[in-house]
């Protein structure tokens, strides 16, 4: 569904993302992870149009999109959601995700795009009011509103970016379930970028692995955590939660 | 909904009905004052509520006169031709301006810029080429000979409350047009936060664009209606930085983001410039722009909502949308802050 070859992006001298390629398989869950700093965020801009890929190409459903302005990508069905969730707060929660159905999916019809924002936030479990403000949602809340928006778009590749941050334990384990739901129920594809490897791999089908903006691995979960490459990378700065995730990965890959 | 419907109802048709009731010329004359500028500064708002302040529609404005007695003076083009073509002029000259700064990101403190150097050539131009607008001496429609309908050049000031009042009307159905379509949460969200408003797949330069277009053609329409009225203009009164600053000095303390907020700045701007004209004679030239500073900061700081939308607020202390944003206006008045 998704086809990415050598994609590239450079700010200056500096390289973000350096000469990676990756495809995305319809409706499978593809994580991404790596360190601060390794190009993900880098890699989802590109595809979803904020940023302008330096060379490369990124082929979705057939049709080249590298370059386009972010609302053509999103007409097109690819939906995001930002790692610091930006809701826009002078609507409200209903007219936030109203404006995502309307305009995310080419601004067919008032009414059908506000029957997709009931289901859209039915769906991630907010409130369907349409005066309710943004201002009396939390973290969590927060994070289901961006969910919410991007549902709205109508995507078949939805972009989740680093999802579960600020989060509790319990609030992270719903919303991976969420994100599984998704896939299983409204067969959207997913790229999630993530930080908390534990709950990733538990979802995911496959797992990327990014450093200094290159691919260093790429694979199932249980083998991806058990690469020698991938416990150096997050050895110092992650080494628990990456030895935790392959034990985890193993029991799964065990159990099976 | 229906209640406003018919408090509005009853309200136009009292304005409609006044100048047959009440003549008095000098009256009828600062009510159609009133009724042009509320229509200019209601069209300065419909982009300035999203965030989106301009200091150029003097430049917009300006285009609309001259451009109108330009086209009737020399080529004999009748106002119902020349207003339409002055419209087109602005918009494109919108256009031109709009679609770099949109493209390009530049917002806030770099976009009021670009349109203040909008508002600072308008006037330079018309002041240049003055073998044909007279510079700053101003300039004068030539007095029609033959049909005034044609010309629309009325002697009667029952005619131009009318006229005035109509094309005021239609302002404030542009505006409710807008408020109610999509197009608002597109520029609402714009105005917050660019890159979220595109990921939800706004089109955001095309939003800020169709914004910024009808709200220059509307103030064209308003700088040729106010010369067909008062028959001269100059640089002056109908362009350059003196009259943009106006517009935002009128929208903030009307009220920006309430349909009559501009017309109430109206009301205020009008009457405090003739009080000083009146009580101060050629003494109080100029002190009105002083006054207008003076309250421009106090209400940025104190008022943000304007007058109206501070007394609706009273009124109806729990409104059915949450409107927190409102308080943001000291934000648009101070762009980037």
């Amino acid at each position: 569904m998704l086809e990415v070859s050598g994609l590239v992006k450079r700010f200056g001298g500096f390289i973000a993302v350096n000469n990676v390629s990756f495809k995305v398989d319809r409706g499978e869950i593809l994580g991404l992870i790596g360190p601060n700093g390794s190009g993900k965020s880098t890699i989802f801009n590109m595809l979803s149009g904020t940023l302008a890929p330096s060379s490369g190409s990124i082929r979705f459903d057939g049709s080249e999109i590298a370059g386009l302005a972010p609302h053509r990508i999103i007409n097109r069905g690819i939906g995001r959601t930002f790692q610091i969730p930006r809701p826009f707060r002078r609507l409200s929660i209903f007219e936030n995700v109203a404006l995502a159905a309307f305009y995310g999916q080419g601004r067919h019809s008032r009414v059908k795009a506000e029957e997709g924002a009931e289901r859209a936030l039915a769906l991630v479990g907010l409130p369907t009011d349409r005066h309710a403000s943004v201002d009396g949602l939390g973290a969590a809340g927060l994070k289901k509103l961006e969910l919410a928006k991007a549902l709205a778009t109508g995507p078949k590749l939805l972009l989740a970016d680093e999802s579960l941050g600020g989060l509790d334990e319990a609030e992270m384990g719903q919303a991976a379930d969420m994100l599984r739901n998704i896939r299983d129920e409204l067969g959207i594809t997913i790229i999630w970028v993530e930080h908390i490897m534990g709950v990733l791999m538990r979802v995911v089908d496959r797992v990327m692995v990014l450093d200094h903006g290159e691919k260093i691995s790429e694979g199932l979960p249980s083998a991806v955590a058990g690469d020698p490459r991938v416990i150096e990378v997050y050895l110092g700065t992650d080494a628990e939660t990456t030895q935790a995730a392959a034990a985890e990965a193993r029991r799964r890959a065990g159990g099976q | 909904m229906t209640g406003r419907l018919v408090a509005w109802g009853a309200g136009l048709i009292a304005l409609v009905a006044l100048p047959f009731l009440y003549r008095d010329p000098y009256h009828l004359h600062i009510l159609v004052l009133i009724l042009i500028w509320s229509f200019a500064y209601t069209s300065w708002s419909m982009m300035g509520r999203f965030g989106l302040v301009s200091l150029g529609h003097g430049g917009f404005m300006g285009i609309g006169a001259y451009v109108t007695a330009l086209l009737w003076n020399h080529l004999g083009w009748s106002p119902w031709v020349g207003i339409p073509v002055s419209m087109i002029a602005a918009g494109v000259l919108a256009l031109i301006i709009g679609y770099p700064c949109f493209r390009f990101r530049i917002t806030g403190h770099y976009f009021v810029l670009v349109t203040l150097a909008l508002s600072g050539i308008v006037l330079q131009v018309i002041t240049a080429t003055r073998d044909y607008t007279g510079g700053s001496l101003g300039y004068t429609p030539n007095r029609a000979s033959g049909n005034k309908l044609l010309a629309l050049q009325f002697d009667d000031k029952t005619s131009w409350y009318l006229v005035a009042l109509a094309v005021w009307f239609s302002g404030i159905i542009v505006w409710h047009v807008i408020d109610r379509s999509m197009s608002r949460y597109a520029l609402e969200a714009i105005s917050e936060d660019e890159d979220a408003a595109a990921a939800a797949g706004v089109n955001v330069t095309a939003e800020k664009l169709k914004i910024t277009l009808i709200s220059a053609v509307m103030t064209a329409l308003a700088g040729a209606v106010y010369c067909q009225y008062q028959m001269f203009i100059t640089p002056d009164t109908v362009s350059g930085i003196a009259v943009s600053l106006q517009m935002v000095f009128a929208a903030i303390v009307g009220g920006l983001f309430v349909s009559l907020g501009p017309t109430i700045g109206a009301v205020i701007t009008i009457l405090l410039a003739e009080t000083l004209r009146i009580g101060f004679g050629t003494k109080a030239v100029g002190w009105d722009n002083l006054v207008y500073g003076v309250l421009l900061v106090l209400f940025i700081i104190f008022l943000p909502k304007g007058i109206l939308g501070s007394v609706l607020d009273r009124l109806k202390p729990q409104r059915k949308v949450p409107r927190a944003h409102e308080q943001k206006a000291v934000q648009i008045a101070r762009p980037g802050t």
